[in-house]
């Protein structure tokens, strides 16, 4: 058999029938197998946005996303991806050509060091050498990439690899002698972190994307429920519980919720669970004022004492762990702090009207009660990350995503694209601002191609809002960024097929996203909003 | 700051001494050597890393150690439980007159001359760290013109093999 046909025939194992991608030389004899195959391809525009459609075909589909790239420019273009799905523990495997086995090292035309070059941010990486470890190591990488705390792989195979014959084999079975993650807390432990909760008058649970990514929703609602704890999140944990349970607070950080950030700065215990304890979400441990005890649950013992000490640290998947706490679950006295800190969140104010622009915030908490109660939203990065973090409800069967760890511009586009390939029955809705949204624009050409539906919201303040808001408080300049001369979006987007709208204010919204989401195919709402309006 | 000498079994191929010295670097940790070759076993190689920092720095260095695919067990070797060796070759220049002198030296710490020219000697010496230092500072006065030094190398005592560590 051709290796790029065992190639194809072990994606099917892996039940891949789809992949982005971006062809280029060294990577085509595996675009010809792919071609003969019933494997969709998906064609981005640049290579960046592959791995961000996989990353959102990801989150969405709960299966690893592929995307394949060539070598060179190709393979660095994925690069930004690829760190981005590390920082956020998204699997994915990333495929990319290589040049001729005989010529690496020389510098050749397209040659680039890539399993190098990604060393820092893959889970692991591998350059194939010879042919017949092609099934064994397509198989590993799947391994690698879904199990445990998952995360990016990458596969380089040079192209006179891709064109040798093998024998094709498939094992059922992997063993890594170097990979063993450990699924089960540790039971002493477990019964250790529910004694010292039931000791505590103030304890407050923080959950973060391993939440999300161990499909522990259910198994944290019930627990929640049963033990009585007030729940906050960090900004990879929304979604991680409803936010129309009593228990939810809000989002803690140095961008969260002011009264999310008192529940932990006055709990006695904290039960963090799939949270690495990220700066941006403890204040580089500024939060944690009354020194209280941290029970600490993730799947990477490495994150566990990394950022913060812990007094009960437990190793283990978070649903199984959740499940072991189940089993000693009783209710806790904590009505009164309950109370209190709902009180704190009734009495934080709304968003402000403002009739010259749109307000973003209150844009999002409209938006959020009209999307369906499956809807997908995705964030960007800078102020629209914020706005959306801290106003859109995350409810019932919403998902809810983002790049969090390294705060990639331009991810919502691509990564909604993927969703909305992932499944095509849900509302799928991007967020970003003009900033954003000119990382990634190249891809409408994706959403026109494949005729997808993509609600596309864009906060347009002429500006990197986040950047001028620093600028501002650090140097008293504002405007050393200035996007003032942005190109007329509406017409950009009609040239691609896709409809648009400005809305001036806040009294255009509702009609505007009643067109969107009864729209046939995407469209993008142009919002005009104030240049000076704060992130917070 | 205290000195802590790791143990590493890791998988013979390459690649995997760029992923750990590139863990070194990138999470500015600080190595004082790392001396590498294969086991007893021809797929698996074993590296003794020797460190500087405090405990918190040597627990995460475990554990970001521990989730390289391609390490297989990490475990500490205390100095009162191992044996710490370190190979040295030195050049150190002698005239003829003072070469008997240098090789009772050499004798007294039981190194070797391994090679005589009229101008210069190489000694070879394995042992740890100190008796290394010693020899050093015992040549030193007669001019010592290259030292090439292997990096600590080391093995728990007693019958229990890295292996059977949990």
């Amino acid at each position: 058999m051709k290796a790029t046909d065992a190639i194809v025939e072990c994606l099917k194992k892996e039940s891949v029938n789809l992949v982005f991608g971006y062809p280029g030389a060294a990577i085509m004899p595996l675009y010809d197998a792919l071609r003969r195959s019933d494997i969709e391809h998906i064609l981005v525009r640049q290579e960046q946005a592959a791995a961000h459609c996989a990353s959102g075909y990801a989150r969405t589909s709960g299966k690893v996303g592929v995307c394949i790239a060539t070598s060179g420019p190709g393979a660095t273009n994925l690069i930004t991806g690829i760190a981005t799905a590390y920082m956020d523990s998204i699997p994915l495997v990333a495929i990319t050509g290589q040049v001729k086995s005989t010529l690496i090292g020389r510098d050749v035309f397209q040659e680039v060091d890539i399993t190098g070059a990604t060393e820092p941010f893959v889970k692991h990486s591998y350059l194939i050498k010879n042919s017949k470890d092609i099934p064994r190591i397509i198989k590993e990488a799947f391994h690698i990439a879904k199990t445990g705390r998952p995360g990016p792989v990458l596969i380089d195979i040079p192209s006179d690899i891709l064109v040798e014959d093998i024998d094709f084999y498939y094992d059922e079975e992997v063993n890594i002698r170097g990979y063993k993650p450990t699924f089960v807390g540790h039971v002493g432990q477990v019964k250790r972190a529910f004694k010292r909760l039931e000791k505590s008058k103030k304890p407050v649970i923080c959950i973060g994307g391993g939440i999300i990514t161990a499909n522990a929703e259910k198994e944290l609602a019930d627990f929640v429920e049963k033990a009585k704890i007030p729940v906050v999140c960090t900004l990879m944990g929304l979604g991680g519980i409803d936010h129309s349970s009593p228990y939810y607070i809000g989002m803690i950080g140095s961008h969260g919720h002011n009264y999310a950030n008192r529940a932990v700065a006055e709990a006695d215990v904290i039960v963090f669970i799939g949270a690495r304890l990220g700066d941006r979400a403890t204040g580089e441990n500024k939060l944690f004022k009354n020194n209280p005890d941290i029970i600490h649950i993730d799947i990477d013992p490495a994150e566990i004492g990394k950022n913060l000490g812990t007094s009960i640290p437990i190793v283990g998947d978070a649903k199984n762990v959740l499940n072991q706490l189940l089993e000693l679950v009783r209710p806790l006295k904590t009505e009164d702090w309950i109370d209190y800190l709902t009180n704190l969140k009734r009495n934080h104010k709304k968003a402000s009207e403002d009739n010259d622009y749109v307000n973003p915030k209150y844009a999002i908490e409209l938006l959020s009660d009209m999307l369906d109660d499956n809807a997908i939203l995705v964030g960007d990065v800078g102020q629209n990350q914020i706005w959306v973090a801290l106003n859109y409800k995350v409810t019932s069967e919403r998902k809810f995503f983002i790049s969090g760890g390294l705060g990639t511009m331009g991810y919502s586009l691509p990564a909604a694209i993927g969703s909305a390939i992932a499944d095509k029955k849900r509302q799928v809705v991007a967020v970003m601002g003009d900033g954003g949204f000119q990382m990634s624009l190249q891809e409408l050409a994706t959403i026109k191609q494949n005729k997808l539906k993509v609600i596309i919201l864009l906060f347009n303040n002429e500006g990197l809002g986040m950047v001028r808001e620093m600028q501002y408080r650090t140097y008293k300049s504002e405007y050393a960024v200035d996007l003032s001369s942005n190109p007329d979006f509406i017409k950009l987007a009609e040239a691609y097929g896709i409809q648009g709208k400005i809305v001036k204010n806040n009294e255009g919204l509702k009609e505007a996203f009643d067109e969107a989401i009864n729209s046939k195919g995407t469209f993008l709402i142009e919002c005009m909003v104030n240049p000076k309006e704060s992130t917070l | 700051m205290k000195r802590y000498v790791l143990s590493v079994l890791v998988e013979n191929h390459s690649g995997v001494l760029s992923r750990v010295s590139g863990l070194f670097s990138r999470r500015g940790y600080n190595i004082d050597s790392l001396s590498v070759g294969v086991t007893e076993d021809p797929g698996i190689s074993r590296m003794t890393i020797v460190v500087k920092g405090d405990k918190y720095i040597v627990e995460q260095i475990k554990k970001q150690l521990n989730k390289l695919i391609d390490v297989i067990k990490v475990i500490e070797l205390k100095p009162d439980s191992s044996v710490y060796r370190e190979l040295i070759l030195i050049k150190v220049a002698t005239t003829t007159k003072q070469r008997a002198e240098v090789i009772e030296i050499v004798n007294v710490f039981r190194g070797r001359v391994v090679d005589v020219v009229s101008e210069s000697l190489i000694i070879e010496l394995t042992g740890d760290e100190s008796k290394i230092e010693a020899l050093i500072n015992m040549l030193e006065p007669y001019g010592i013109k290259e030292i090439i030094r292997t990096g600590l190398t080391a093995l728990e005592r007693g019958n229990k093999v890295i292996k059977e560590h949990n």
